[in-house]
């Protein structure tokens, strides 16, 4: 029987962790990877007593975000407490936000995987605040009460941000996230390190079918436990078929049966359904008593509107045109988020040569980032201290290879260019000097001189080699004109 | 009997007595008189004694002393202390010791005051008569077959029964002015936001607020100088100054304050005849101060506890999730083999009768399908309600009213009977509601020699006005001066 005709829904809800310090409501650092329950205090612990105070960088975080995916900011924003028991949420509810989200009716247009020259807008339905929870770390092997929790999370200001069912294909899924994580770290707003949890997807999807004239919803179906982008389209794809076969075979709708919640296994590439919660769930939404409501002055909004500055797509426009690097290498810059744009910026106009910054940037910056396990904004080698690096090689003055020692020199010692230089021992060498090395060389080489005057200039190649030998500073740029000049006066 | 904060300041500042010989005087009270009322759930005379000898070496070296330099003060067990356990009266917390002190504890301490223990309470602050403590009941120095009410009992028992001056309780719907109405105290509940509630264990967060108790308005006036003021760990405290209270307590003179009288309050069902008497009388002390008397009303009066008993218990349905044993508190034993079973039988082990119906009731009214009719209403009702004393305080000063509908019952009385109990409510929760300040002071006796409470209510922040009327009002009668029999 052939399949009929099926549009796949699906929509999302992400959950991006801000680049704050500290937490939503209190002091305690969001550092990823520390000693379990080493960031904690009274306020996070959920002791009695303890009160939330808002994270002024949170809101304005929140505020950038949505105004980049074109949301409202409404002039009033309020918290409320959403209550389950769980191990990891201590004080028994989460801070969040029901009616009255920060970010509001926005959308996110993304390029249609299927067309590339058609756009396609999707719409998203809020964007709200609320505290992260904790960690719970079960020892099922165990079979006993032997579960840990790690606090350290807990209160870590998180943004959920809920599109339209406006998706079509895992393809499109894709794009979406894609872009939204392009976006959020450009803006600085978050890591987006799907790793580290501090980006997470949950889909929503189901499917429309024709059958005879009619429409067929299948049960709306959220994956979670998703780890990387490929994974979410993986798993939107694997349910497209299940719930196709479900369906089916059973004739389950969504009017017969309700929303469940699948997980994603890795590793057998299948969703399966997790524990169904004994009844639907009512988390008691009420006004969080402890903090006020937001007012957001419009004017605030505007200043947070104006400092957005250029979306990703016109930077990767304004680098190609600017500097004349390929759409590929702008890319990769502008991906690494709005910090790395910058340093580029700044490198490439000291360096006077985009091109040659782009490619160290994308080589030996971000090998020894990567290496060093930290970001461009405590990189140890300055924008400009790298320009002026490439400057002397552009200008003839240090060979690539003798600039990679000198950056090598500067990112593990600090200090200046001309510092390292110094250090290293690397002189400029002159003219007159390499001048008369190259005749020394083309004396004691009397092939060399013949194979060239016979059509081989690649014949000078071996010169090199030996006059760096003799001087590590001599220029091999230099030293095959010199000898390509003196066979031809000879 | 230490019955004067002022007293004991000056007695230590003449060279009479000095804070280790003061605070040996109420240790060895309250040992005498715990026995009898057990108004303390925790007491510690080495710590209070050692804070005292500092207190007295800072005198001695010419150091700058706090404004309640060796003064014994006891606080209502609900408040964070560092050094003491803080338990709520319940068996979820018993031994529970709280890593930090609350704001008020840590300026009571850069204060020098000397802080002699932890006071008994209703469960949570949730009732009336201090009987669903789980460290035993409280008994009202007054007559010990009687409540010395609630949820503040032992704040306010431990201050009539001559163990301390001072101390410091909460109120969320009368908890500080009912027991010390029923004990012959004054006790000042503020403007909610005016003292900070962080590190106050919460029952419900948008009523609570932390106000002083002692004999006398002028001695009210002295602590509240010390607690009041904004705090940015607490987002609803006020950012506004804090006056110098003290200062209000110096003149006598009502002339040009006009002072409504809830006159409807009296004619309320169940009000003793005793009460009207003394409300009575007190409408003629202050005219005879100077006040103008009008008449007012609060239309919305009869909604304030079915408002009351929809908002706070919701709220403390969800402030008291976090006991669930898993982090701290009681947590039920080996038996308890999955997550679900040991939160239920932590709570039920953990938790008393009226908390437990409380939390049973502010669940239902948040409630999916009920929250519209049950707290979202009340939410509304609440507007009214503060409306109504906008209203009133366009045209008044101050309202004069009643505090309590009797005088302290008998122990056993009502314990059994919830809405009995939150009756108790009737004249005080609206001040609560509306987040006003108001003050409950010894306006006289019945027959039987059980004090009488008047309540004085004041726009937001106007405490000071409160305590002018307060401290004008004491300076022409003596209630406030009457002893229990020892
Ligand atoms: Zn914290």
């Amino acid at each position: 029987m052939s399949q009929l005709p099926t549009t796949t829904i699906i929509g999302l809800e992400v959950h991006v962790q801000l680049k704050t310090a500290t937490k939503l409501f209190c002091g305690c650092s969001t550092k990823f990877g520390s000693p379990p329950n080493t960031q904690v205090c009274p306020v996070c612990l959920g002791l009695p007593g303890a009160l939330p105070v808002i994270n002024e960088h949170a809101i304005e975080l929140a505020i950038r975000a949505g105004l980049a995916i074109r949301c409202d900011i409404p002039p009033l924003t309020k918290w409320d407490r959403k209550q389950y028991f769980y191990p990891d949420l201590p004080k028994g509810y989460q801070i969040s936000q029901f009616d009255l989200p920060i970010c509001a009716d926005g959308c996110l247009e993304i390029t249609d995987p299927a067309d590339p020259d058609a756009i396609r807008r999707i719409g998203i339905i809020r964007a709200h605040l609320e505290e992260d929870a904790g960690k719970s770390m079960h020892d099922e092997a165990a079979g006993r009460a032997d579960s840990r929790i790690d606090l350290n999370r807990c209160g870590t200001p998180l943004l959920e941000i809920v599109s339209e069912p406006d998706m079509r294909t895992a393809d499109e899924a894709l794009a979406y996230l894609i872009k939204l994580k392009e976006i959020m770290t450009h803006l600085g707003v978050s890591d987006c390190e799907m790793q580290e949890g501090s980006l997470r997807v949950d889909a929503n999807v189901n499917l429309h079918i024709d059958k005879h004239g009619q429409r067929i919803a299948t049960p709306i179906v959220e994956v979670k436990n998703m780890n990387s982008f490929r994974n979410v389209a993986a798993a939107l794809d694997y349910e497209v078929e299940r719930q196709y076969a479900e369906w089916e075979e059973t004739g389950h709708t969504i009017q017969t049966h309700g929303k469940r919640t699948f997980g994603w296994d890795d590793v057998k590439c299948v969703t399966y359904p997790q524990r169904e919660k004994e009844e639907s769930a009512d988390y008691r939404y009420f006004p969080c008593p402890d903090l006020l409501p937001i007012r957001i002055p419009r004017e605030r909004v505007e200043q947070i509107r104006a400092s957005l500055g250029e979306t990703p797509e016109e930077t990767r426009e304004r680098l190609q045109s600017q500097y004349g690097i390929k759409a590929y290498d702008a890319d990769v810059i502008v991906s690494q988020g709005r910090a790395m744009v910058e340093y580029f910026d700044a490198a490439a106009m000291a360096s006077g040569d985009g091109k040659r910054t782009s490619s160290w940037i994308q080589q030996d910056v971000m090998r020894t980032l990567k290496e060093q396990g930290s970001d461009i904004e405590s990189f140890g080698v300055s924008a400009e201290q790298l320009g002026k690096l490439l400057s002397k090689v552009k200008a003839g003055e240090l060979t690539n290879d003798r600039a990679r020692d000198v950056f090598k020199h500067v990112s593990e010692n600090g200090g200046g260019i001309e510092d390292a230089i110094k250090a290293l021992g690397i002189e400029a060498v002159d003219d007159s000097e390499m001048e008369s090395l190259v005749k020394e060389l083309l004396a004691a080489n009397p092939k060399v001189v013949d194979d060239v005057k016979n059509g081989n200039q690649k014949a000078v190649g071996s010169l090199i080699g030996q006059a760096r030998g003799k001087n590590p500073n001599a220029n091999p740029q230099k030293i095959r004109e010199i000898a390509l000049r003196l066979i031809d006066q000879a | 009997m230490l019955d004067s904060a002022l007293e004991v300041l000056r007695m230590q500042a003449a060279g009479e007595a000095s804070a280790v010989e003061i605070a040996e005087r109420a240790m060895d009270a309250i040992e005498a008189s715990q026995t009898v009322h057990n108004a303390y759930t925790h007491v510690d005379r080495e710590s209070a004694i050692a804070s005292a000898k500092t207190i007295d070496a800072k005198r001695a070296a010419g150091e700058p002393l706090g404004a309640l330099a060796g003064v014994p003060i006891a606080v209502k067990d609900v408040l964070c202390t560092s050094d003491m356990p803080t338990t709520c009266s319940s068996e979820m917390l018993r031994g529970f010791r709280p890593p930090y002190d609350a704001t008020v504890i840590e300026k009571l301490r850069a204060a020098d005051a000397v802080i002699v223990g932890k006071t008994n309470m209703d469960e949570f602050a949730m009732g009336a008569s201090t009987e669903t403590s789980a460290f035993g009941i409280t008994k009202n120095p007054w007559d010990t077959t009687r409540t010395p009410g609630g949820s503040s009992g032992g704040a306010a028992a431990a201050v009539a029964a001559g163990t301390v001056p001072l101390s410091l309780g909460t109120d969320t719907g009368g908890s500080i002015r009912q027991p010390s109405a029923f004990c012959g105290v004054t006790g000042l509940k503020p403007t909610y936001g005016r003292v900070s509630r962080y590190g106050l264990v919460a029952f419900a967060s948008s009523l609570d607020q932390i106000g002083p108790i002692a004999w006398s308005a002028d001695d009210c006036a002295l602590l509240m100088n010390v607690i009041a003021g904004f705090e940015p760990r607490d987002s609803t405290s006020l950012d506004q100054p804090v006056p110098d209270y003290t200062l209000a307590t110096e003149s006598n003179d009502l002339r040009g304050m006009r002072i409504g009288v809830l006159r409807e309050s009296l004619q309320a069902e169940g009000i003793d005849e005793s009460i009207r008497t003394a409300v009575s009388h007190a409408i003629g002390v202050l005219a005879e101060l100077g006040a103008e008397i009008v008449d007012v009303d609060l239309p919305h009066r009869e909604y304030w506890v079915p408002t009351y008993y929809v908002i706070a218990p919701s709220e403390a349905s969800s402030n008291l999730s976090r006991y669930d044993g898993a982090h701290y508190g009681h947590r039920a034993g080996e038996e308890a083999k999955d997550l679900v079973t040991m939160y239920c039988r932590s709570r039920a082990e953990g938790f008393g009768a009226e908390v437990k119906r409380r939390i049973m009731v502010g669940t239902y009214a948040l409630s999916e399908g009920y929250a519209d009719e049950y707290y979202n209403k009340a939410l509304k009702v609440r507007r009214l309600i503060r409306g109504d004393y906008d209203a009133a305080f366009s045209q008044v000063d101050l309202l004069l009213g009643p505090v309590t509908p009797t005088p302290a019952f008998k122990l056993g009385d009502k314990v059994d009977d919830p809405i009995q109990m939150y009756l108790c409510d009737l004249f005080t929760v609206g001040a609560n509601l509306a987040g006003v300040p108001a003050i409950s002071l010894p306006g006289g006796f019945d027959p039987a020699g059980l004090p009488i409470g008047i309540q004085l209510q004041a726009p937001t922040l106007e405490e000071s006005r409160l305590l002018f009327a307060a401290s004008a009002f004491q300076s022409a009668t003596d209630y406030h001066t009457q002893r229990p029999k020892q």
